[in-house]
């Protein structure tokens, strides 16, 4: 089943185009990289499908949900958009940690705020929501635990290594259980000694059967854990195809240039 | 009354009379300026020109005028140019005065502070949150309020120890503050005259009182100091 349907999209910034016409499918519990020179549109096109950025026009379905439309007449309410944001994560290239919190905190703040939304309106005893808030920490203990971080629950983000912010971050993204967790360059600020604990943890969330759709520079990774793998140059998809044919047959003469630059660096 | 002696204690209990007057414009003043000067940095954030561009205009002109002529020209004027004292008579008219001046000579002041610490949080804070689904409440008061107020407590320590000794300006429309209180034992009160002492013992109020708020703020920092930004 495709869990992500994006259909024509196209976006511009300030008379730039910076997605011309982007279509392609993921399927349910597939991986899907996308990569390209810098400028070529993967960072706007995860932004796109992550809320952060309106497209110009096109479609955009996750789950069955058509959470974008151009051609949709009335607004999307308050309730509606905040909804379609948690059928996606993301983790951010410069992980965004929350300084004023502990790893733990951070996982657990935003399903935390959300039960206490949802209690507002429903009459729960003091007791009941004791047990749900700490229902919410112990399912992010198991996480952080499963991102190699359990013995860094109550540190703060500034004492932290980049390769465990970026862990706690994916922590954090996967509490929410998104139908697809997007990474924009989940390694791309950290330093290359230190790129492998991260990568290991995303290969291992892959071998879950997790959703995911990953922007990255690191082509032998992309190439190991991505089931289909999208190039993107100067915003279009230049060429689609499996990681083998990407990477081991590409048929363009943009990305087999593309390949052997990124390959020498 | 010539031994020092004798002088102290008449002297103390006008200067704490007077320190209390001080103490009641500063306690005005940030009261009113704190909340005045957030509404004037939305003001200077907003979206429509014409009103950042008014708004950052009056902060130009207060934050470059002496507070000193801010405070002659708020008393006087409205008494002098429309023959409409509105501030009323006596030291009450003068405090009323003087409290306008400083909340609005800070309340500039505090703007431009509140508008670093609110455009220093990065944007990716905010997104981080989007992506998380939470409300633009939640982002600004469970993720990014924390943050601005740990930028903006060194610059506003700064300018509420600045205000201590800044009360000290309203001794220009006589508001019988410390200064006044301490000058009056110079030209002669209560038995007591030519003696300038008294005016140097003001600084013992102005020194204990910015100690105090130098030991709460550092108190302060202290506190956030277990995260970096």
């Amino acid at each position: 089943m495709d869990i992500l349907e994006v259909k024509n999209l196209k976006k511009s910034f300030s008379g730039t185009p910076v997605l011309k016409d982007i279509s392609f499918t993921l399927k349910e519990g597939n991986v899907l990289s996308v990569i390209g020179s810098s400028g070529s549109g993967k960072t706007t096109l995860l932004r796109c499908i992550t809320g952060l950025e309106t497209a110009d026009s096109g479609l955009i379905s996750v789950a069955g949900e058509t959470v974008f439309d151009s051609k949709r007449g009335k607004p999307v309410s308050k309730a509606m958009k905040r909804h379609y944001q948690l059928l996606t994560g993301l983790v951010f290239q410069d992980f965004r940690l929350f300084p004023q919190y502990s790893v733990l905190k951070n996982v657990t703040l935003a399903k935390e705020l959300l039960l206490k939304e949802e209690l507002k309106e429903k009459k729960v005893s003091k007791a009941e929501k004791k047990e749900m808030l700490a229902k919410i920490e112990n399912q992010a203990k198991s996480i952080i635990e499963s991102v190699g971080l359990k013995d860094k629950l109550a540190s703060y983000p500034c004492e932290l290594s980049g390769g465990q912010q970026q862990r706690a971050a994916i922590a954090r993204a996967l509490i929410l259980s998104p139908k697809i967790l997007c990474f924009d360059e989940p390694t791309s600020a950290l330093d290359p000694e230190i790129t492998g604990e991260v990568l290991n943890v995303i290969s291992s969330l892959a071998k879950e059967g997790r959703t995911m759709l990953i922007v990255t520079h690191e082509m032998g990774f992309a190439k190991e854990v991505s089931d289909r793998v999208l190039f993107m140059d100067n915003g279009i998809i230049a060429e689609e195809g499996t990681s083998s044919e990407i990477f081991d047959y590409p048929r363009s003469e943009r990305l087999k240039s593309f390949l052997n630059s990124a390959l020498k660096v | 009354m010539n031994s020092f002696i004798e002088q102290f204690p008449v002297v103390f209990s006008a200067l704490n009379v007077g320190f209390l007057q001080t103490l009641k414009l500063f306690a005005v003043t940030l009261i009113g300026a704190i909340p005045l000067g957030l509404i004037i940095a939305m003001g200077s954030m907003s979206k429509f020109k014409p009103l950042s561009k008014a708004v950052k205009t009056v902060v130009w002109i207060v934050r470059g005028s002496p507070l000193m002529i801010q405070l002659l020209i708020i008393y006087y004027f409205p008494g002098l140019v429309f023959n409409n004292p509105v501030w009323g008579g006596g030291e009450r008219g003068r405090f009323f005065a003087a409290c306008v001046a400083f909340v609005i000579n800070y309340a500039c002041y505090f703007s431009e502070i509140y508008r670093g610490g609110i455009e220093g949080v990065p944007i990716g804070q905010h997104e981080a949150g989007i992506v998380l689904g939470m409300s633009k409440g939640q982002i600004f008061f469970k993720v990014t309020l924390l943050q601005m107020i740990k930028r903006i407590v060194p610059p506003m320590s700064n300018e509420i120890i600045t205000l201590v000794k800044d009360t000290s300006l309203a001794r220009i429309i006589a508001l019988q503050e410390i200064i006044w209180a301490g000058q009056a034992f110079l030209k002669g009160s209560q038995g007591i005259s030519g003696q300038i002492w008294p005016l140097f013992f003001t600084g013992v109020y102005y020194l204990i009182f910015s100690g105090l708020l130098t030991i709460l703020f550092s108190g302060i920092e202290k506190k956030l100091s277990y995260f970096k930004i």
